[in-house]
């Protein structure tokens, strides 16, 4: 599995994203309150490069047995990524659509932090982002 | 460790079919971009009573619907305007990169809209006027079609016969939502009209209009709205057919621009039944109402239907008895377009899908 240094962890702040290209492939990266992921940047309906999406939550409600049908409430805010097309909506820490999570996702990488020591390698675009032995590096796992 | 760059954008090479997009949206940017094709008399208008229709004294048409004004997320220029008003943002995100070798603009201002028929007059002069300008005489891809007053048909024949010889006007543009179904005779001099320009006319999906979208009222939600459009479109469908327009100008022409395809066979077979019963009362109905419709009609196939399996596509499209009835259009820039790589499904047949994304639209259009 390749390691990919993509940004430093102050680089992407919480609620934002950045997008990279690793091996050839579009890949979002980002940050939900604090917790980096990656999800290829493809919708699995037409295609569009769905890591530009808006970000924000779901409105959601009970049950007619338990009598909570008509409560809404808003949950997931800022985990929710929705298509910049048509609108479907995946969430950011599986990938998983809303509508079907079993059988429309995003494919996902999993993400780390590492000491700059830890991977091997060139440090990445240190000319755009000037980074110090003490910073950490979000890396993406291919 | 391997190196890691920013995605660019716009350098993807043109793959897929050649195709001709049917359905792409120009906005005017703002009423402002109007005005010097106005004349004094409808600029003072403009800024003194402004835009008057069904819905009040609204300056905006309502959206979002989906997305921000209605569109892809994607597709605000970075001139700051608003989706569909900028020609370079067009040709970067759609002419250049897609395999488009012909594009047409349906400009849905609201022109027909307007209460008063004198400024719904002024406005389609203007917008047909910008469109010439703007975007016709600018780009050899594009096609557009002629905005009119339809809702008064004098006014609207004039504008056609002002403005059908310029080469980029390739139809005559109509929303569904009429004051009175589209067969009947306020119409008749608008088709007579565009008969003998030899232009189409379209009919295509908008949100707005003086009649509620169902047969029984103003329904909830947006998704009610979206979904029911399938059945003001069948409603004008009939109307026309049940009204014999295809027999008084044997020559028209008449594609329905997103409303679905789907829903077409059934209505077919039902007209046809009820036309073996009750023939009498339109005695002017020389043949099967289905024929009429696969003589005359097109329909686009934005927003592509998606059964569960291709096999129901197929069988749908083998329902409308002809392979030469559906056309591919993207809708660009709105929220709901069609990718033309992959609004199909992979395994749809090749030589149906050239019919789908290229001759059918040329034969229908007469392009050379």
């Amino acid at each position: 599995m390749a390691q990919h240094r993509v940004a430093t962890v102050d680089e992407i702040r919480p609620g934002e994203r950045k997008i990279v290209q690793l091996e050839g492939r579009s890949i979002g990266v980002f940050n939900v309150k604090g917790t980096f992921y990656a999800l290829r940047n493809v919708c699995p309906h037409q295609g569009a490069e769905v890591c530009l999406g808006s970000i924000g939550g779901m409105t959601v409600c009970g049950n007619q047995e338990d009598g909570t049908l008509s409560e809404l409430r808003f949950e997931k805010a800022g985990e929710i990524l929705r298509c910049p097309w048509h609108g479907w909506e995946f969430e950011i820490r599986t990938g998983k659509s809303i509508f079907n999570p079993l059988g429309c996702y995003i494919k996902n990488y999993p993400v780390t932090i590492g000491q700059k020591d830890v991977a091997d390698g060139e440090t990445l675009r240190v000319e755009t982002y000037p980074t110090s032995v003490e910073e950490k590096f979000i890396i993406v796992h291919l | 460790m391997s190196e890691v760059k920013v995605e660019t954008k716009g350098s993807k090479r043109k793959t897929g079919l050649p195709f001709i997009d049917c359905d792409i949206h120009n906005e005017v940017p703002s009423p402002d971009a109007l005005k010097p094709y106005l004349s004094q008399r409808w600029r003072q208008y403009m800024e003194m009573v402004g835009t008057r229709t069904y819905h009040g004294f609204a300056q905006h048409i309502p959206y979002p619907k989906g997305n921000a004004g209605g569109t892809r997320q994607d597709a605000w220029p970075p001139n700051g305007g608003i989706p569909g008003s900028d020609l370079n943002f067009m040709r970067k995100q759609l002419l250049d990169p897609l395999n488009m070798e012909i594009g047409i603009l349906n400009c849905l201002y609201r022109v027909a809209e307007q209460l008063n028929d004198e400024f719904s007059a002024a406005l389609a002069r203007a917008v047909n006027d910008w469109q010439m300008e703007e975007w016709l005489d600018k780009e050899p891809r594009l096609r557009a079609s002629i905005v009119i007053p339809y809702e008064n048909a004098e006014f609207a024949v004039e504008e056609i016969n002002r403005v059908a010889s310029h080469p980029g006007f390739v139809q005559v543009l109509f929303l569904p939502r009429t004051r009175e179904p589209l067969g009947r005779r306020r119409y008749w001099k608008i088709y007579e009209a565009a008969e003998n320009h030899g232009l189409p006319i379209v009919i295509h999906f908008a949100g707005l209009g003086g009649n509620a979208i169902t047969s029984h009222g103003f329904p909830s939600y947006y998704i009610e709205d979206h979904t029911t459009m399938a059945q003001a479109f069948q409603s004008q469908v009939i109307s026309m057919v049940c009204e014999g327009v295809f027999e008084r100008f044997p020559g028209l022409r008449v594609a329905l621009l997103e409303g679905g395809f789907a829903w077409l066979p059934s209505l077919m077979w039902r007209l046809d039944q009820q036309w073996k019963r009750l023939h009498a009362e339109v005695p002017f109905l020389k043949r099967k109402p289905s024929e009429y419709i696969r003589e005359h009609m097109r329909v686009t196939t934005q927003p592509m239907e998606e059964p569960p399996k291709l096999e129901y596509l197929l069988q749908v499209i083998e329902w409308l008895g002809s392979n030469e009835m559906l056309m591919f259009s993207t809708d660009y820039p709105h929220w709901d377009y069609d990718s033309p790589e992959l609004a199909f499904p992979a395994k749809f047949p090749i030589e149906l899908k050239k019919k789908i994304f290229y001759d059918n639209a040329r034969a229908f259009y007469r392009f050379k």
